[in-house]
């Protein structure tokens, strides 16, 4: 299935795990890019790459000291995506859970017919 | 008998468009689709623990018709319908689904797809918005409802925020 253009917004930014990775590494604290390669074990071409897309939907910012361009965390615009799916998850689990019910007493009967 | 083990439902959002639904479940998938399409197995799941499902209407082919609604709590109707567009049995269903309660944000395209392997069977929930506006508008009526519960990704992100 083609996707749609990415990242318009935050909610699009982090359906990508990779940037959802560099995103929890920022969570503990501000990092050059060097940091976020070393970790994460990516190209530092990838990662620029990944941390345009996250600055331009506002979930990192930077800063020059010296030399260094550091990178880190605003998770302002994720806040509303994380409530909502959160929810939604939530939700759903708790149908889920109830159908579990329901295919195991399906398996049940199935075995008593056999 | 099966043990009771279960998966965990994932959410994510794969485009600005759609919201994606997993879950696997501990049956054969011909189970699951029973499950999934029969008025009165639909009746003991579809509210979870959020209210009574009240009307299970399903007319299960091409151009038929379903709708869903269940008192949730506390006291209001929460209503789905839609029309039928793919029937596979026991593999993919392909329907529209509009929300009672929100019906500017016209029908979404359900794509509900079974898979089994070794005897469990995932379960995908691909929703299709016609616009981000609505796929936003969707989210923003859900976060006005204050639901709770858990996203173990974003987790540690959103402690940060606080």
């Amino acid at each position: 299935m083609a996707r749609a253009a990415t990242t318009t917004d935050a909610f699009n930014a982090v359906a990508e795990p990779r940037r959802r990775q560099i995103l929890d590494l920022l969570a503990g604290g501000e990092r050059p890019v060097n940091d976020v390669v070393a970790v994460l074990g990516m190209t530092q071409p990838l990662v620029s790459k990944h941390l345009k897309v996250l600055r331009e939907v506002g979930l990192v910012t930077v800063r020059d000291i010296g030399r260094q361009r550091m990178y880190s965390l605003n998770g302002q615009p994720l806040k509303p995506i994380h409530d909502w799916v959160r929810g939604y998850e939530a939700s759903w689990s708790r149908r889920f859970d109830r159908l579990d019910d329901v295919l195991e007493e399906l398996q049940e009967l199935k075995e008593k017919e056999d | 008998m099966a043990a009771a083990t279960s998966g965990t439902a994932v959410v994510t959002l794969p485009s600005d468009t759609e919201i994606l639904t997993t879950r696997e479940f501990n049956a054969p998938k011909h189970l699951v689709y029973k499950a999934w399409t029969t008025p009165e197995l639909i009746k003991r799941w579809w509210a979870g623990d959020r209210g009574v499902v009240t009307v299970a209407e399903v007319d299960l082919r091409v151009g038929g018709a379903f709708r869903y609604a269940m008192d949730a709590n506390p006291g209001f109707e929460v209503a789905f319908r839609g029309e039928f567009r793919e029937v596979v049995p026991n593999e993919r269903l392909v329907s529209t689904e509009i929300f009672e309660g929100m019906p500017d944000a016209g029908a979404a395209m359900n794509t509900v797809s079974f898979t089994e392997d070794n005897g469990r069977t995932t379960l995908s929930i691909l929703t299709q918005y016609p616009s981000r506006e609505i796929r936003d508008m969707v989210i923003a009526s859900g976060m006005e409802g204050g639901l709770q519960g858990s996203l173990d990704d974003l987790e540690e992100v959103a402690i940060s925020l606080s």
